[in-house]
C-alpha cells in the first residue's frame, strides 16, 4: 500500500539498524523518549525496542490521550449517560476506560454511548435528533482539537441547541517541558509526535530544545521513520548540539497548520489541566472559550459532583514520565491486564502497559 | 408494516400459516414437509461430524450477507473444516415481538439460497417469539451433521514441527464489513463480508497431508493460531508480509488502528499441512474460487513454549498474543 509499505521496507530497516549500532558504539547509555502513544504502539508492534543496542533506550512518554484523561472525567462522562435525554458520543478508545464503578462500554449496550470517528458525525446526529442532547467527549491533543473546534463552529453556525462538547483536550508542549525539567527522567532526546507536530509545527519545540539542551526530532509513525529519527537523535547527542529536526518532513511544516491553530485559538482557551498519573500541569488544557460557551457541556448540563477513587498501587505516574517501565510494576500482567486494567497505561491500546502486555508479555 | 407478533409463536393458526407460507415454502424438503417432532435420517457407515452455533450478529443485514446466510455458512464451515461433508441442518429462530415480516422473509430466503449453494437441507426447525427487547431482533441457532470425507485425517495431534500453515484467502473482510455497517463510520468502501460456505472447497482439496483445519472466525487468524499452539504445544511462526489482506481492508485498519490478524472471517480456512505437500495443496486451493488468494504464511516450530510469533514487515519479531476484549477505533 502506498505511503505505508515504503516506510516498512525490510532492507532499508536493516541498513538503518546497522548504522545505529555503529554510531552508538561508544555512546554513554541514553534515554530517548517517544512522547506519543502511537509511537509506543508502533515501536512494540514492529519489534523495534528489542532490536536497538543496549545503550540506546526508548522510553514511553505521556502522549496517550486516553491514558492521561483523569478518572474523574470518565466518571462524569458516565454520569452524563445516565441523564435521560443525553447521548454521549466518543472516540472508540475511550469506551473501555474504567471509571470508579463502571465504563462507558457498558453504557454502549444501552444505546447511551456511541462510537464515532469524527466529532462532526456527532454534530450531524444532533442536527437530526433535536429532542436529544448530544455530548461529544473532546479528548486528545492538538491532533483532535482542531476538528472538534471546527465542529463547534459548525454547531454555532447551524444554531444547534442540543450539541455540547465535554472538553478534556490537552496540549503537548507543557507536558514535555515538565519532563525536561525532571532530573529523575534524564531524557537525552525527544522523538516528537508526528500528528501533533503536523498541527503545531517545528517551531513549538524550540523552547524545550534550547531551554534544556535536549535534541528533538519530529518522527513519523512508520518503522523506518522511527529508526531514522533514533539515528538522527544519536547524531545530535554525539555532536553535542541540540536542535529541532524534522524527520517527518513529508507532512510537518515549520509553522504547522496555521488554519488549524487559528481554529483552536478561536474556539478554545488555555487552562490548567489534570493529567491522570501525573497531576495538574499549568496551561496544559483546553476549555471552550467565551464565545462558544453555549456548547460547553460542563456549563450547560447540570452534573452532580462525582467522587472518584484513586488508582491504588499502580505506578502509572512514573511510567508516563518514563522513570519506570511497565515491567517494574508489581501489578503488571498479574492483577492488571487489558481485561481488568488498574491504571491509566493499561486502559488504552496506546498506553505503554497495554503495548508491553500485548506484544511481549 | 406486517410484523411478527407473540401470537405467531403460540402454536395456533397464525403459527401454522407462517410455517406453511414462509418456512415450508422456502425451505421445504421431504424431511421438513412431514412436520414431525424429529427428522428420521438413514445413517451412514462412516464417522459423523456434529456441531452447533448461535448467531446474534448486529446489524442483521450487512454488505455481503445477512444473519440467515451466516447461520448456514457458519455451521456448514465448522463441519467442513472438521473433515466432513455437511448434510443436514436444524434451524431454531427466536424473534422479538414486532419484528418485520419482510425482514424475516428476506432472512429465510437467504437461508434457502445458502443451503442450496452448500447442498444441505434444513430437516428440523423451531420458531419462538419473545417479548420486545427480550432479544435483539432475531437470534438464530443452527446445528448440523456431516459425513466424514473418505480421505480425511483431521487431527490436531498429527501436527509436527516443520508443518506449513496455509490461509485460503484475504483476512478481515467480514469484520470490516460489519464494523462499517455497525458503527456510525462514514467511509465509502466496497468492502464486503466473505461469508460463504467452504464445504465444496474442502472437498476439492482434502487429502491425508492436511493434518488440521479451522475457520478463523471470531478473534481472527491470530486467535486461531494461538488456540492451535496451545492445543498442539508447539510454537508457530508466521510472516506478516505473507498474510493476504485486501487493500481496502488494510487501509481501513490503518486508519482505525485495527489489526486485521484479529478480525473475524466467515469464508476462510486455515490449514496445517505436511511440508512436502504444501505447494501441491496450495495449487489445488488456488484452482478453486474460495482459494484463489491462498498463501503459505508460516510454519510450526519445534520449540514448545506455546507461543505464536510474527515476523514483521520491517524485520522485527513480536509475539502474536490472543486478543483481549474488543478492538475499538482509536482516537488519532
Amino acid at each position: 500500500m502506498k505511503y505505508i509499505d515504503e516506510f516498512r521496507n525490510f532492507d532499508i530497516a536493516a541498513k538503518i539498524f546497522r548504522l545505529i549500532k555503529e554510531e552508538a558504539k561508544d555512546l554513554e547509555p541514553v534515554n530517548f523518549m517517544e512522547v506519543c502513544g502511537t509511537h509506543t504502539m508502533a515501536v512494540e508492534r514492529f519489534g523495534i525496542r528489542r532490536m536497538l543496542p543496549e545503550n540506546v533506550r526508548l522510553i514511553s512518554g505521556p502522549g496517550c490521550p486516553v491514558c492521561v484523561t483523569p478518572k474523574n472525567y470518565i466518571d462524569r462522562a458516565i454520569a452524563l449517560t445516565n441523564l435521560e435525554d443525553v447521548i454521549v458520543f466518543s472516540f472508540g478508545d475511550m469506551l473501555k476506560v474504567p471509571g470508579t464503578n463502571t465504563s462507558l462500554f457498558k453504557q454502549k449496550s444501552r444505546g447511551k454511548a456511541r462510537v464515532v470517528y469524527s466529532a462532526f458525525d456527532a454534530a450531524l446526529f444532533a442536527e437530526k435528533n433535536q429532542n436529544k442532547k448530544i455530548v461529544f467527549l473532546g479528548i486528545g491533543f492538538e491532533t483532535t482539537s482542531p476538528t472538534v473546534a471546527a465542529t463547534v463552529k459548525y454547531a454555532k453556525k447551524k444554531r444547534l441547541k442540543n450539541f455540547f462538547v465535554y472538553s478534556g483536550h490537552k496540549v503537548m508542549p507543557p507536558a514535555m517541558k515538565l519532563l525536561a525539567e525532571d532530573k529523575k527522567v534524564n531524557i537525552k532526546g525527544f522523538l516528537c509526535p508526528a500528528h501533533v507536530s503536523a498541527i503545531i509545527g517545528m517551531k513549538s519545540y524550540a523552547r524545550i530544545c534550547e531551554g534544556y539542551n535536549i535534541p528533538c526530532v519530529i518522527a513519523g509513525f512508520e518503522p523506518l521513520d522511527i529508526l531514522h529519527s533514533v539515528l538522527m537523535l544519536i547524531r545530535q547527542v554525539k555532536s553535542n548540539k541540540a536542535k529541532v529536526e524534522n524527520q517527518y518532513n513529508r507532512v510537518v511544516k515549520f509553522s504547522g497548520n496555521i488554519k488549524a491553530l487559528q481554529l483552536i485559538d478561536e474556539v478554545f482557551s488555555i487552562n490548567d489541566s489534570d493529567w491522570r498519573g501525573i497531576g495538574v500541569i499549568k496551561n496544559s488544557g483546553l476549555v471552550l472559550s467565551k464565545g462558544y460557551m453555549d456548547f460547553d457541556a460542563e456549563k450547560k448540563i447540570d452534573l452532580p459532583d462525582i467522587k472518584t477513587s484513586a488508582d491504588k498501587g499502580c505506578i502509572c505516574g512514573s511510567v508516563l514520565k518514563g522513570i519506570k517501565t511497565p515491567l517494574d510494576c508489581g501489578l503488571f500482567s498479574k492483577k492488571c491486564n487489558p481485561d481488568n486494567p488498574y491504571g491509566a497505561c493499561m486502559v488504552s491500546s496506546e498506553g505503554a502497559c497495554a503495548a508491553y502486555y500485548r506484544y511481549r508479555k | 408494516m406486517k410484523t411478527i407478533t407473540l401470537s405467531h409463536g403460540s402454536g395456533g393458526k397464525l403459527m401454522h400459516d407462517l410455517i406453511k407460507d414462509l418456512f415450508l415454502k422456502n425451505l421445504g424438503n421431504p424431511f421438513l414437509n412431514k412436520m414431525g417432532d424429529a427428522a428420521l435420517i438413514k445413517s451412514w457407515a462412516k464417522k459423523t461430524a456434529y456441531t452447533t452455533d448461535s448467531f446474534v450478529v448486529k446489524p442483521l443485514f450487512f454488505p455481503g450477507g445477512d444473519i440467515g446466510k451466516l447461520s448456514v455458512c457458519g455451521t456448514v464451515n465448522d463441519l467442513a473444516v472438521s473433515g466432513a461433508m455437511p448434510k443436514y441442518l436444524s434451524c431454531g429462530m427466536i424473534v422479538e415481538d414486532g419484528f418485520s415480516y419482510s425482514d424475516l422473509e428476506k432472512i429465510t430466503i437467504s437461508i434457502r439460497d445458502a443451503c442450496k449453494f452448500a447442498g444441505v437441507s434444513i430437516v428440523a426447525g423451531d420458531f419462538k417469539v419473545v417479548e420486545k427487547k427480550a432479544v435483539d431482533g432475531i437470534f438464530i441457532n443452527t446445528s448440523g451433521i456431516g459425513e466424514a470425507f473418505e480421505d480425511s485425517f483431521i487431527d490436531i495431534a498429527r501436527i509436527r514441527p516443520g508443518d506449513k500453515i496455509i490461509i485460503s484467502g484475504t483476512i478481515g473482510d467480514h469484520a470490516a464489513s460489519i464494523l462499517l455497517a455497525r458503527e456510525d463510520l462514514k467511509f465509502k468502501t466496497k468492502i464486503k463480508s466473505d461469508c460463504s460456505s467452504l464445504n465444496k472447497f474442502v472437498s476439492s482439496i482434502i487429502c491425508e497431508d492436511i493434518k488440521f483445519m479451522r475457520d478463523p472466525t471470531r478473534g481472527g487468524l491470530a486467535t486461531t493460531l494461538n488456540e492451535i499452539s496451545l492445543a498442539s504445544g508447539y510454537d508457530i511462526s508466521i510472516e506478516e508480509t505473507g498474510v493476504p489482506i485486501k487493500k481496502s481492508v488494510r487501509a481501513l485498519c490503518e486508519i482505525l488502528g485495527f489489526d486485521p490478524l484479529y478480525m473475524a472471517n466467515e469464508g476462510k480456512l486455515m490449514a496445517i499441512v505436511s511440508p512436502g505437500s504444501a505447494e501441491k495443496i496450495l495449487l489445488k486451493m488456488k484452482r478453486h474460487a474460495s482459494g484463489k488468494d491462498a498463501r503459505i504464511i508460516g510454519e510450526v516450530k519445534k520449540e514448545k513454549d506455546k507461543k505464536v510469533y510474527l515476523k514483521t514487515q520491517s524485520g522485527g519479531l513480536r509475539i502474536l498474543d490472543m486478543i483481549t476484549g474488543e478492538q475499538l477505533p482509536r482516537i488519532c
